[in-house]
């Protein structure tokens, strides 16, 4: 194409910028890169930046983190920007944990095709043939448009693909040289209507028989994992639990049940599986592990834990979508009714086949049986609030403490908890009253370190505009991966209150390497070598501070901690992000 | 296997205990990583205090764990530590009762 005068006001890119304003995204998180430099000025020039406003990242992988965690909240993706080579593979690890977790991320990636059209050695470097092969094995789908109309069609079909259960990353390339060139004259721009795909429902047959066996079940147990998708999934699954009385044991891999709720067994868990004769899973991840009891010794030993004759069930859209070749689809579990299918979208259905089969003489004994589950439920809280008294007053704080004392401050305000609970013990769940949707949002999916703070950030950023206090209990070794996201919450004025679990080390690896020690029968006092953070130990605070940040620590005795926790809430209810270092007990 | 624990235990109480040397070996032997540096337990680990079990009892698990607790054998833990582990565990006071934070 000859160009008389050497500027546009039509490139390439401000079409772009239509199609992705017509997909609604609210923000862009990136880290700037030449190969989207066109795109990147359209947002903020063309598009007024705004809807969606660019933010900055200093790490593709915390762009795409943010995205994550960002979308667990709000319930739609976010737009990530990279360049095609090295920002996607900063940011692969990050897709793989959104695929894990089936959430959508939109990645729209730039390359150079056009070999005629690299400028520089950079150029060159930063060009790939095939830029998504590099994530294909964990992404859902992906595609690199030779046209604007082209672009239009593939960047609505990878929204509805990525918005279809189950969700996950979807990859758009957008050719460098279409997004600086003018558009050329005549061609037809159109940007094809969006319409969401309903999700996939039961099977009629099968959810009859799921609510024929719930029914007529003595001690059924739901086992939720990734249940609940939205708000609406957590009523249903209070009203299916309701209905028959049954157990609930939340995996937390999402919000899924209410952690005060009598019927909530997740605290005996264990009891109430090894005693179900109906187990239904619900998009449950690893139903195997989940009731196989799995040894850690030399010799590898699995067994069962459900009684014999147990009837297993499992609704989930996992069985619609699988890839080879990374194994995260968990070890076979031989189930007795197998329903492929969204399971928010099917509890509808499932609910009204349990009411329809309802009996009076089923009534009474879910009644009785709904007052032995609250029994049980009481005595464990009971048990969880005297477990937490132990270490009280210990320095390293133990982490019952520091999440005692973080939901005495936090219990009247409407608090967002977007962190990992397993690395703590799990006692938020187990202290504190989750009720709604965005109370928790489980955590990485792929176990890729690295998650927790800017999927902190991106939670915070989709809180911002509800008004809700997002709190963030920050594991020290995945802070280390890319601690930039601090000045990221900074600079955007993201309220988000940080509480360092600074146990200062990857202390799920020294565990590790302490039973590689002892297995092999030596050196057990060598564990901490190449797995601890403490010499010399990280100044979270004074890193927060580096970052234009509020920063409080290390605090390390007990008793201070309450005045820390409110500083830092103080600041954040002011609109900023806050980081308070808590030397911690390991969990 | 009892007498063989027998015996264990028989030449563990021959040992005067040690609380101090307790608390320094189980933080070096990494029995902390599990179980909390006061033995309050967490999800990696039951807790171990106060009032622990027999040391009869811990001697015998230590060597012959189930579940996801690593072996210890006498190479690695002498009997003799073992006792002074015990007593640190012993040597660990009770909590306080009615913490008002625990009531909310």
């Amino acid at each position: 194409m000859k160009v008389e005068v050497q500027t546009t006001d039509r490139p390439g890119s401000d079409f772009m910028m239509d199609v992705l304003k017509s997909l609604d995204f609210e923000y862009v998180c990136s880290n700037p890169g030449s190969s989207f430099r066109a795109l990147h000025e359209s947002v903020i020039n063309y598009g007024g930046n705004r809807s969606p406003e660019f933010i900055t990242c200093c790490h593709e992988e915390s762009a795409t983190a943010m995205a994550h965690g960002y979308a667990k909240i709000e319930g739609k993706p976010l737009l990530v920007f990279a360049h095609g080579t090295v920002g996607l593979q900063h940011a692969s690890m990050a897709i793989y944990n959104a695929y894990c977790d089936r959430v959508p991320v939109y990645v729209v990636l730039g390359n150079i095709m056009d070999a005629t059209r690299r400028r520089s050695f950079v150029d060159w470097a930063h060009s790939v043939q095939d830029a998504a092969a590099m994530v294909r094995e964990y992404i859902k789908w992906d595609d690199a448009p030779l046209s604007l109309p082209h672009f239009a069609e593939s960047a609505v079909r990878a929204y509805k693909i990525a918005m279809t259960p189950p969700f996950m990353p979807v990859v758009i390339v957008a050719d460098a040289d279409t997004q600086e060139s003018p558009i050329p004259d005549g061609t037809d721009l159109r940007i094809p209507k969006l319409t969401l795909t309903a999700p996939p429902q039961g099977d009629s047959g099968a959810v009859a028989e799921a609510a024929r066996l719930l029914v007529a079940a003595e001690s059924p147990v739901i086992l939720a994992g990734r249940a609940a998708r939205t708000p609406a999934g957590l009523k249903l699954l209070v009203e299916l639990a309701e209905t028959l009385q049954t157990a609930v044991i939340d995996l937390r891999q999402r919000m899924n049940f209410p952690s005060r709720h009598p019927l909530n067994q997740t605290m005996r868990g264990r009891a109430a599986i090894t005693n179900a004769d109906v187990i239904l899973g619900l998009e449950v991840e690893d139903f195997y592990g989940a009731v196989h009891s799995i040894g850690q010794q030399i010799e590898y030993r699995t067994r069962p834990i459900t009684r014999p004759g147990a009837k297993l069930m499992s609704i989930t859209a996992g069985d619609l979508f699988l890839r080879s070749n990374y194994q995260d689809f968990q070890r076979f579990q031989e189930v007795d009714l197998a329903i492929a299918a969204d399971a928010e979208a099917t509890l509808p259905v499932l609910i009204e086949a349990v009411k329809r089969q309802l009996t009076d003489d089923r009534k009474r004994a879910f009644q009785d049986r709904g007052a032995k589950l609250a029994a049980s439920h009481q005595e464990a809280q009971e048990k969880a609030r005297a477990d937490a008294a132990y270490a009280w007053d210990a320095s390293p704080i133990s982490t019952a403490r520091l999440c005692a004392e973080l939901w005495a401050q936090i219990k009247n305000e409407d608090w967002s908890f977007v962190s990992e609970s397993a690395f703590v013990s799990g006692w938020p769940q187990r202290l504190w009253d989750f009720s709604k949707h965005y109370h928790h949002i489980g955590g990485q999916g792929g176990y890729g370190i690295g998650y927790g703070a800017p999927a902190a950030v991106g939670a915070a950023l989709a809180n911002r505009k509800h008004g809700r206090l997002t709190v963030n209990i920050q594991c020290d070794g995945d802070m280390m991966y890319a601690p930039g996201i601090l000045w990221t919450a900074a600079h955007h004025r993201i309220p988000l209150l940080n509480i360092m679990h600074n146990n200062r080390g990857y202390h799920q690896e020294v565990m590790q390497v302490q039973i590689m020690a002892n297995q092999h029968n030596r050196g057990v006092d060598r564990a901490r070598i190449g797995t601890t953070i403490d010499d010399p130990p990280v100044d979270y605070a004074k890193l927060a501070q580096s970052m234009g940040m509020y920063g409080e620590g290390p605090v390390s005795d007990p008793k201070d901690l309450a005045a820390a926790l409110r500083r830092g809430i103080e600041v954040v209810k002011r609109g900023e992000p806050a980081m308070i270092d808590v030397v911690t007990q390991p969990r | 296997m009892h007498k063989l624990i027998l015996i264990l235990f028989v030449g563990a109480l021959l040992h005067a205990e040690d609380a101090d040397n307790g608390k320094k070996l189980y933080t070096t032997v990494g029995c902390y990583e599990c179980h909390g540096r006061v033995g309050q337990g967490g999800s990696a680990g039951p807790r171990l205090a106060p009032r622990p079990v027999p040391l009869q009892a811990l001697v015998a698990y230590v060597r012959h764990p189930s579940g996801a607790m690593p072996p210890y054998t006498s190479k690695l833990v002498t009997d003799a530590q073992l006792v002074d582990i015990h007593a640190f565990l012993a040597s660990i006071p009770p909590p306080a009762k009615d913490i008002p934070l625990l009531n909310q």
